[in-house]
């Protein structure tokens, strides 16, 4: 019971829990760049069998996307599970075992209760209870990690199986607008499992040790959250182009249809309709579309331009040594690919791969933008906070902003 | 009022009053101007189970153009047309899936009428509908190769209402849905029929996929009439 759960190989399991959600994000980017979202017409099931026996000669065609982001979806829903689990410590060890009951009685009474050819519901249910009952006889038997980061881990499981379950809605309900929310909740998931890497890490636990606080007299802290917020907005509304399943809304770039300024009247919009051949079934263009493509373009000037200032003001304010520099001048190195893999999306006709691309290197962007800020709130202080406390006390005052996961120690 | 008009098409008495006074409308539609070239779907070529059911290359298929412009895939509508749809006692539609291509890739239908959408190929298909029209249902059915046919119908009025397949991404089919039995679609000859037209003042309607829709007033007396129309190819820009 002395040893905290906060280890290095909690730090590590976040670590994997987090790249796994990264490359979930690149296979559900994938499964939209194809178009094959609705490959699968049943959920949990696919094609009417147990989503774990669906035998692998049918995985055809966009299938094979679909049904794999499924099965790594269910992987990444389970590595959260037990990273909220296991920054629980000890005190998982009930809740698995009565929860490991609860499903094997769950399942009893499913294999008795449903038909014949839903017996195999039954048989996950008690696999499931069985695996979590044994689990809890030698479940890391150490101190829970600090009240905030248990908070975190749970807020990522809500968030996971959330999206697990607006997944499956999407396919069911034929909603597209939950496609759109789908993949705004895969970047929140992102963002809490890094933030929970980063405060399992070594690195988090020792910069206060490092760095000593600096006055943020350029409204560093700000600035970054700016730039952070605005890549979240940006990666939204390219999750709502994505999700029109329109293909190209403006085949052309850097001008669009020929001009700086589209016509987006309907008599155009017809002729751009009618001039397109489209290979895949692709929904029709409209004016809304052809607006948000031009939203986004200037969206990512605005963040070409933040960032920019953001790893200039970074450099010029901390020193080029400063991890907060380093990590700037990595983000604006991210935007300045993403402009360009965002322009390539357009000039190879919206290509799977460099689509998707794109995706990954935004939810990266992301992550580094919150990451970023995240850092900057601990290593460096507001000037009113500093000037009302220029005497021995100063310190205190940064104490109480630390984020909790030090406490643990 | 509707059921009234429902009444008065059953067959038995129709019959005999059409003969007396319905006439057939015929034509022949053509494209003017170069339409654009078609795509060569490499996607279909690339899948290891679909690219072996074709020798050729596959392409789309928006301008089917004979030597002299006929234009096939054109819905010939008349507006204003009594009577309403006879779509529950038709005969089914079928679309057939094969090569992984929908066959034909533009239909029409009466509302209400079934269409029996089959599986020839070696593997298995989604078959999800995409109407846009409130009533509407939008569906998504597996279809397992050498598996049962499945129905649909569609109970409102829908111009091109999209059929489509997502394992295949590349397959999609229109079927327009009309509330009354008078229409056609053109053959490769460019020429339509519109069978049994009771007299009246109508608007005929051509519509293509690509090349938009023209319409024009036409009178139908005791004889049979003819009507041709030409639509434009879209200028390229
Ligand atoms: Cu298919």
């Amino acid at each position: 019971m002395s040893r905290s759960v906060d280890n290095l190989w909690l730090h590590r399991f976040a670590c994997l829990t987090a790249l796994a959600t990264l490359a979930l994000i690149g296979l559900g980017g994938l499964v939209t760049s194809q178009g094959v979202g609705m490959s699968v017409p049943d959920w949990p099931t696919t094609y009417g069998y147990n989503m774990f026996l669906f035998p692998i000669s049918q995985w055809v065609g966009g299938i094979f996307y679909e049904h794999t982001h499924r099965l790594v979806a269910s992987g990444v829903g389970l590595l959260t599970t037990i990273l909220a689990l296991w920054l629980f410590g000890t005190k998982s060890r009930p809740l698995l075992r009565w929860g490991g009951v609860a499903f094997l009685l769950l399942g009893v009474v499913a294999g008795i209760w449903l038909p014949g050819d839903k017996h195999h519901t039954g048989a996950t249910l008690v696999l499931v209870g069985a695996i979590s009952l044994r689990a809890s006889f030698f479940w890391p038997n150490c101190a829970p990690a600090s009240q905030r980061l248990r908070w975190l881990g749970v807020l990522a499981f809500i968030a996971v199986a959330l999206q697990g379950v607006l997944g499956g809605l999407r396919v069911v309900l034929f909603k597209d607008q939950i496609g759109i929310v789908h993949a705004a909740l895969a970047q929140i998931c992102l963002v809490i499992l890094c933030a929970l890497a980063l405060f399992t890490s070594q690195w988090w636990r020792n910069l206060p040790d490092k760095f000593s606080p600096i006055i943020d007299r350029k409204g560093l802290r700000s600035l970054l959250l700016i730039g952070t917020l605005l890549i979240f907005a940006q990666l939204v509304l390219g999750a709502t182009m994505r999700h029109q399943h329109a293909g190209l809304a403006i085949p052309d770039f850097p001008l669009a249809y020929h001009k700086l300024w589209p016509p987006m009247d309907a008599a155009s919009v017809t002729a751009y309709n009618q001039n397109r051949m489209e290979v895949e079934a692709a929904n029709p263009i409209t004016a809304f579309q052809i607006g948000l493509q031009m939203v986004h373009r200037i969206m990512a000037v605005l963040i070409l331009c933040a960032v920019t200032f953001c790893a200039r003001t970074t450099r010029r304010q901390l020193g080029a040594r400063h991890p907060l520099s380093r990590l700037s001048l990595a983000w604006l190195v991210l935007i300045m690919a993403q402009v360009v893999l965002g322009a390539f999306t357009i000039w190879s006709n919206k290509a799977a791969d460099v689509a998707t691309t794109h995706v990954v290197v935004g939810a990266l962007s992301l992550v580094t933008g919150v990451i970023l800020t995240i850092t900057s709130f601990r290593v460096l202080m507001p000037v009113r906070s500093a000037s009302l406390a220029a005497t021995p006390s100063a310190t205190s005052g940064l104490e109480t902003r630390k984020p909790a996961a030090s406490s643990a120690e | 009022m509707k059921t009234y008009s429902r009444l008065l098409i059953i067959p038995a008495l129709v019959a005999g009053l059409h003969v007396a006074s319905a006439a057939d409308i015929t034509g022949t539609v053509t494209l003017n101007g170069t339409p654009p070239p078609e795509k060569v779907n490499d996607l279909i070529k690339n899948d290891p189970i679909c690219g072996k059911l074709h020798s050729e290359p596959v392409k789309t298929q928006f301008y089917v153009v004979g030597s002299k412009g006929e234009l096939r895939d054109v819905i010939i509508t008349l507006k204003g047309v009594s009577g309403g749809s006879t779509g529950e006692s038709a005969p089914p539609v079928v679309l057939d899936q094969k090569g992984c291509e929908y066959v034909p890739q533009i239909l029409a239908i009466q509302t209400n009428q079934k269409l029996v959408v089959k599986n020839s190929d070696p593997v298995l298909h989604n078959v999800h509908t995409t109407p846009t029209v409130a009533g509407n249902k939008e569906q998504n059915k597996a279809q397992m190769q050498g598996g049962p046919d499945v129905s649909f119908s569609f109970p409102n009025p829908e111009k091109a209402l999209r059929f489509k397949c997502d394992v295949h991404q590349w397959m999609f089919a229109w079927v327009t849905v009309i509330d009354s039995p008078y229409f056609a679609v053109t053959d490769k000859a460019g020429n339509f029929k519109i069978a049994n037209v009771p007299p009246g003042k109508y608007t005929i309607e051509a519509t293509h996929r690509k090349a938009g829709t023209v319409s024009k007033e036409i009178e139908v007396k005791a004889d049979n009439a003819t009507t041709d129309f030409t639509l434009e190819a879209p200028k390229p820009q």
